[in-house]
């Protein structure tokens, strides 16, 4: 299939996340598409696959002017998209699955044509047995499993999303095997991915993404460091501020372990500092959220201990945490950290209102009012929370913490937020640790992480770095490291 | 901005009951009766004389406790559909104590003092049922609440047929009525008691008072809007979902008490007569606000008793008036809906 796509453009609000993108892709290729967070990645891939739809733009499909309004459109044409979750159902039998997608883009297959994916199962060197359900296979296999589908219903064009997430390595090889044997046939293959090993492994040529631009293309063999310097840019790293860490240790980790359903993380050691700031870099995903919701007692640890000033916490729920200073701000802030549909007055009476039985209003207007004022919040008492904007929300969020937290866990603190709000809060947490407040935060930001964390913690799926102290690390080592190079064997 | 979306929203509020009554006009038309000739006849039924007046309010009463209780679980954000089997656990644990306490020769303030606080702690013990399950068992509260409501009618039947039967023949007219110093008082000629009326008005201050101006409120609220985040700012969500049960079990309780010491003077088969399926239908309507809860209740209760007249006069069913209220609950939602989808679109163009 021979795809070329023209001036694309995608807006989200005021984010231009697709800016005049061209790109030409012939058949046979396997095309790896690389960048950092919010580069445009996912987006352009969205088009491409039908779920969203583009602003301006052409996409040409061997030569034919084609528009794709929803994901069956794309597949109709050949296109098809294999997400990072996979798109099944746990709970059916895998025949029933397949069944379900051949009816829904129209194909008159019947049961008799099931023998067909054992042949494309066979080519592939996977080995699912198709009479089984699909809750009862690994991550890896359902994501097999997806292939075999996508194959089945014809499938010219086939995007990866981040495949490598949550498989074994040898799922990896089976898959990577796969993907070359289905390059041989003529099918084209963009994989999207932050992994530079993987991407030098596999891929012919590489696009980078850089805030909604197409940065650059390469063709193999590729040189890691222009990838990197391509993926993040050159940043001037600002002089280094003080510290406010002092010697005294409050939080420590002893060879914590956790599991999710995709990400494991084993034996992590830390000792945080009264007042130092811990940053925690990696592309999301990589176990940054898990780490930082066991911290607070969100999620519960599979092994290790957690201390705070040598009395071990873990096994405690989050509310026990909060109670003795750590708290947790999460990113998705109207998701997980405000109500919707209630004001900022009712927030702080919520935030601290002890252990009164009524409300005070005159007393409660007050606080809001101050607090308002202090965190500089673009609302009013009786506003309601989703009517104000991002950088407001994580204003509010930041102004309902206790003036007793002793750990603040940041997750993505700063996302989405103009420079200026983000300076801002950094103001107020700079702030916080001259009080001997400790922070760990998580950021997709290199600068950010450089220039306020006094350590930083590279995340690479699920595996942490040592600490590393962020003034003797330069951008261009910490990308490499984001990217799965450099680390120890 | 906000000024023209309170004026909409009125005029969806009112565009949503006009919808209704047209509904229900369709309805009668094919059953070949005069429209405005059957809504006069339920108004009349209601209202017409001081009777049919006390008539609505003993019927208001039970729906005003429901609603009340209602209220609160909604505001956790929870569906309690138990509510009628916890009306009938209260029922059934004043009657209990009613015929425990009927010959001991106690002064029957004290018995039915204590009548109403069994019928309490029957409702609250079904309720934490609900509840428990929902926070132990990972069961729904619908599903449980749907299931308990089942074994508490079949336990009132068994009751009324096995231990409780009436001496010589077993009837599905209920337990024996109890003696007539354990009924509530009534105002002399009317079926209506002072007391259950002081009681419902004591009732909708509380919760007032509860949702509007305590912390325990704010709290409720939070954790129906958002769990997640309630967590973060440090309330324990299941015991606020758990007490939220509590609170709604203790009015239902009260209802059913009240069923069986101001209304039946026994225990019957249908005691909750289905006011906590209405209790929630007036909940859903009154969306959170339970001063609001009192006309629509009384609206209710009218057409309960407003509807009796349509099979006498018209020969009509009087299942109409549920066809009325349903309806009415239907389409106000309906439009709510609509309106918040119109005024996305509105905000969307406005925004361009």
């Amino acid at each position: 299939m021979h795809i070329e796509i023209k001036n694309i453009h995608k807006h989200f609000g005021s984010v231009h996340a697709n800016n005049d993108i061209s790109l030409t892709i012939e058949r046979g290729l396997i095309l790896g598409l690389l960048g950092e967070n919010g580069a445009g990645k996912s987006t352009l891939m969205k088009i491409l696959s039908g779920l969203i739809y583009m602003d301006s733009g052409e996409i040409m499909i061997n030569d034919q002017l084609q528009v794709l309004t929803n994901p069956m459109d794309a597949l109709r044409l050949g296109i098809g998209m294999l997400h990072q979750d996979p798109q099944d159902f746990p709970s059916m039998a895998i025949k029933e699955d397949l069944l379900i997608w051949n009816q829904k883009i129209g194909h008159k297959k019947s049961q008799r044509d099931l023998s067909e994916l054992t042949e494309i199962q066979n080519e592939l060197g996977f080995k699912i047995d198709l009479n089984g359900m699909v809750g009862e296979l690994t991550v890896g296999e359902r994501q097999q499993l997806e292939l075999i589908r996508l194959l089945w219903l014809g499938v010219e064009l086939l995007i990866l999303d981040e495949p490598t997430t949550g498989i074994s390595a040898s799922q990896q090889e089976t898959l990577f095997g796969a993907l070359k044997k289905l390059a041989q046939k003529g099918k084209t293959i963009i994989f999207v991915s932050h992994k530079l090993e993987e991407v030098k492994e596999l891929c012919s040529r590489v696009i980078v993404l850089r805030k909604g631009c197409l940065i650059g293309s390469r063709d193999a063999p590729f040189k890691e460091n222009d990838l990197v310097k391509l993926m993040f840019g050159r940043q001037i790293t600002r002089v280094k501020k003080s510290q406010a860490r002092t010697a005294k240790v409050n939080l420590s980790i002893d060879l914590l372990s956790i599991d999710d359903f995709r990400i494991s993380i084993e034996n992590a050691n830390l000792n945080l500092f009264e007042g130092e700031i811990i940053g925690l870099a990696g592309m999301e995903g990589s176990g940054q959220r898990q780490f930082l919701q066991t911290l607070a007692g969100i999620k519960q640890p599979t092994g290790g201990t957690i201390n705070l000033d040598g009395e071990p916490i873990s096994g405690k729920n989050c509310i026990e945490f909060q109670k003795r200073g750590i708290f947790y701000v999460p990113s998705a802030r109207m998701e997980e950290g405000l109500v919707p549909g209630m004001n900022l007055e009712e927030h702080y009476i919520l935030s601290d209102c002890g252990k009164n039985f009524f409300i005070n209003s005159q007393e409660s207007r007050q606080i809001s009012e101050k607090r308002i004022r202090q965190f500089n919040i673009k609302g009013h008492p009786f506003t309601n929370t989703e009517e104000l904007s991002g950088g407001n929300q994580q204003r509010l969020l930041l102004s309902l913490l206790h003036d007793s937290a002793r750990i603040l866990l940041l997750e993505n603190p700063t996302r989405g937020l103009d420079v200026e709000s983000a300076n801002w809060i950094w103001s107020i947490l700079k702030e916080r640790c001259l009080t001997t407040t400790s922070i760990i935060f998580s950021s997709a930001d290199l600068d950010e992480l450089t220039y306020y964390a006094d350590r930083i913690l590279v995340f690479f799926s699920g595996k942490i770095s040592q600490p590393l102290a962020s003034s003797g690390l330069n951008e261009e080592k910490l990308g490499r490291m984001i990217g799965g190079k450099d680390w120890p064997k | 901005m906000i000024r023209n979306h309170k004026i909409t929203n009125y005029l969806f509020r009112i565009a949503g009951i006009l919808t209704a009554f047209f509904f229900t006009a369709i309805v009668l038309m094919i059953a070949r009766a005069n429209p405005l000739e059957a809504f006069a006849n339920i108004f009349l039924g209601a209202v017409s004389t001081p009777i049919k007046i006390a008539d609505s309010l003993v019927a208001w009463v039970p729906l005003i406790l429901t609603s009340c209780g209602l209220v609160i679980t909604f505001t956790a954000g929870l569906w309690n559909i138990g509510i009628e089997g916890q009306i009938t656990l209260g029922a059934i644990a004043t009657t209990w104590m009613l015929r425990l306490l009927q010959d001991s020769g106690w002064p029957s303030v004290v018995i039915l003092t204590i009548g109403f606080l069994a019928g309490i702690t029957g409702g609250v013990i079904w309720a934490m049922l609900a509840g428990g399950l929902k926070f132990f068992g990972g069961v729904s509260e619908i599903f449980a609440g749907l299931g308990l409501n089942f074994i508490a009618t079949a336990l009132t039947i068994y009751l009324i047929f096995g231990p409780w039967k009436r001496a010589g023949v077993a009837s599905m007219s209920g337990t024996k009525p109890f003696e007539e110093s354990l009924w509530l008082p009534t105002i002399p000629g009317f079926r209506l008691s002072i007391w259950s009326i002081l009681l419902a008005v004591v009732s909708v201050l509380v919760v007032f008072i509860l949702l509007k101006n305590t912390i325990i409120g704010l709290r409720l609220k939070a954790v129906g809007k958002n769990p997640k985040a309630a967590v973060q700012m440090g309330i324990p969500t299941s015991r606020y979902m758990l007490l939220s049960f509590i609170l709604c079990g203790i009015f239902a309780g009260l209802t059913g008490a009240m069923q069986v010491i101001g209304v039946y003077h026994r225990l019957i088969p249908s005691i909750s007569s289905g006011y906590g399926f209405l209790g929630l239908l007036v909940a859903m309507l009154v969306n959170y606000q339970i001063l609001w809860a009192v006309p629509v209740a009384l609206l209710f209760a009218a057409l309960n008793i407003g509807g009796i007249q349509l099979p006498i006069m018209m020969k009509l069913d009087s299942t109409l008036s549920g066809v009325m209220q349903s309806s009415l609950v239907l389409f106000y939602i309906l439009l709510d809906g609509v309106r918040k989808i119109w005024i996305k679109k509105k905000e969307k163009t406005s925004d361009e």
